[in-house]
């Protein structure tokens, strides 16, 4: 349960909020959610509606609406490469299609081994350093600038080896 | 300009750590206002600088404080950090890298807004940004800058940070006001303004990050020097981001009323590879295409210059295309991204976006009949002035100007129409 795990996390998300105003705290929760269970789950739509005083419907509606949150598994890691306008005239698609082709899956697929899902998402605020990717897991987002395949392969490794020592 | 008034991290190192930044005059401009001036005396000053809004709209800020409901409280500010337009990377540099300019002009704007708690509305994107700007926040608390009794008087503030979660639409500042309330991000229709009715139904400012980050340096230095930079009608130094096709894409700080020439040739080194230039986006995704003429590339690039040859100033994020793009293409590219991005609310928008997205796939992939390129044009010009936000009225608009000025790039993908 979030609400006995997370306790003082939550807390803090509630009190940015008038104390009448505890809807605004959904998006925080969700992410909180993401971050427990790996993906929004009906229970933690449940849960995090309890906690925000709204109806299930009004939580779950939004989880389809942003793209951030998942609904079911993916990889353990998401590579968000963007394909947008300005990261497409310097180089985007080719990269994503050759990183696509070294992991042997197309867009939107995982890797078999379950580690990882690339995705084409739209523009992520760093056009001036295209080719680039979002990476996105349980514990967070961060951006990876300047790419190469070999670079996002090295990274890619890294993860592996990550993944099996843990 | 010999120094740069809002990416000052450029001249000088470690602007970023509170020291650093005090050392350099950082909360002097708040300190000076919160003990010395009354609230509306702050709103006639950025009145007066002639400060306009760098979101992309060009409203003057101060006459946007001063539509607040009088004597509602509390009232909110909101900083819209949602950055998401495509080709626009400004703000993320001015939060990343000079952090404290940025807030301190988030507080400014909450002493004379006469509200104690504000919102910074990051894209949730920006993950690693949003917890670095806590921790500056976190120490502001800890100097004193925020907090109650603020220099020992009775102005006292919040900010907190809240992250979106993957919507383009937030950025418009009614779905961005929704969407803090926790629910799905879909523009209200206006009037109420947020001024009159905006977070939480209270008066509200809703603010871009450049945008307040220009507050400091006014208070610091004055009208009259802030009116000496930029033109008459757009003072002031703008953040010019520039993508694609060029030399040296990156953030460029230049006076408003720069020519497109000097941005891509001098600073932006040219275009890539020595190519000719095709055409130009100077407002992301949102404008009409504007193509590569002299008169065009002579244009000052400030708020009254740019519609006078067909397209916006916008947020200035000026893409640069090369002889090598086709129209068609790049049409699809900004079609399928309001497409993604629109939110549903409105019918124009929604059914619009989708059948000018599956309309020009059809073209790209030479599957099209001569009068799919009628249809397109029709698609198009029906939604326009239909939609509820300006989502739907900019995603025409690369689409009406690219047939306008480049037909024969959507004509040569005419097949036989199997």
């Amino acid at each position: 349960m979030l609400a006995e795990k997370h306790r003082s996390a939550i807390d803090t998300i509630l009190k940015k909020f008038p104390p009448d105003r505890k809807r605004s705290a959904v998006l925080p929760l969700l992410y909180l959610a993401q971050h427990e269970y790996g993906a929004i789950t009906d229970e933690a739509v449940a849960e995090i509606a309890e906690l925000a005083g709204v109806d299930p419907t009004q939580v779950a509606s939004l989880v389809g609406f942003y793209t951030l949150f998942h609904e079911g598994p993916g990889g353990a890691y998401r590579i968000q490469i963007c394909t947008d306008l300005p990261c497409a005239l310097r180089g985007a698609a080719q990269f994503a299609d050759e990183l696509c082709a070294r992991l042997g899956i197309r867009m939107g697929e995982t890797t078999s081994d379950g580690l990882i899902t690339v995705e084409e998402v739209k523009c992520l605020a760093a056009c001036d350093r295209a080719p680039m990717f979002q990476l996105q897991d349980n514990e967070g987002i961060h951006y990876h600038e300047n790419q190469t395949v070999e670079s996002a392969m090295a990274l890619i490794a890294m993860l592996r080896e990550r993944q099996s020592d843990a | 300009m010999p120094e740069h008034i809002l990416l000052r991290h450029r001249d000088v190192p470690d602007i970023d750590q509170l020291d650093v930044y005090r050392k350099h005059g950082g909360f002097d401009s708040l300190k000076a206002v919160v003990t010395g001036k009354t609230p509306q005396e702050v709103i006639d000053i950025v009145k007066a600088a002639g400060l306009r809004g760098r979101g992309g709209a060009g409203f003057p800020t101060g006459v946007k404080w001063g539509f607040l409901s009088p004597n509602v409280f509390p009232r909110y500010v909101v900083a819209n950090a949602d950055e998401s337009e495509p080709g626009t990377y400004k703000d993320r540099e001015i939060m990343e890298r000079n952090p404290f300019q940025f807030l301190e002009g988030v507080a400014i704007c909450c002493y004379a807004a006469q509200a104690e708690t504000a919102y910074v509305y990051c894209r949730g994107e920006f993950w690693d940004l949003a917890h670095d700007l806590e921790q500056k926040i976190d120490e502001m608390h800890k100097a004193g800058l925020l907090g109650e009794r603020i220099f020992g008087t009775k102005f006292n503030l919040s900010i907190y940070v809240h992250l979106g979660a993957g919507a383009y639409i937030c950025g418009e500042e009614t779905a961005l006001l929704e969407s803090l309330e926790g629910k799905l991000g879909q523009p209200r229709l206006r009037p109420p303004f947020p001024a009159a009715e905006g977070l939480y139904a209270k008066p509200t400012v809703v603010n871009n990050v450049e945008t307040l980050t220009n507050l400091p340096p006014i208070l610091a230095h004055g009208v009259d020097w802030y009116r000496s930079i930029g033109t008459e009608k757009s003072p002031g130094p703008k953040i010019f981001c520039l993508s694609g096709h060029v030399e040296k894409p990156g953030n460029y700080e230049l006076p408003l009323g720069t020519t497109f020439r000097e941005l891509i040739y001098e600073h932006g080194g040219g275009v890539a590879g020595g190519r000719a230039l095709k055409a130009i986006l100077p407002a992301g995704a949102s404008a009409p295409l504007l193509p590569a003429t002299d008169e065009v590339l002579d244009t000052p690039m400030d708020y009254e210059s740019v519609p006078k040859v067909g397209s916006q100033l916008g947020s200035a994020s000026v893409i640069v295309m090369d002889e090598t793009v086709d129209i068609a293409w790049l049409s699809q590219k900004t079609t399928n991204f309001f497409k993604h991005e629109s939110c549903g609310k409105c019918t124009p928008c929604r059914e619009g976006t989708f059948w000018l997205n599956n309309i020009l796939r059809r073209i790209n992939q030479g599957r099209a009949k001569a009068e799919d390129i009628d249809l397109l044009e029709a698609v198009a010009k029906g939604m326009t002035g239909k939609c509820l936000c300006a989502l739907g009225e900019f995603s025409v608009m690369p689409v009406l100007s690219g047939l306008d000025l480049f037909r024969s790039d959507f004509e040569d993908h005419i097949g036989d129409g199997r």
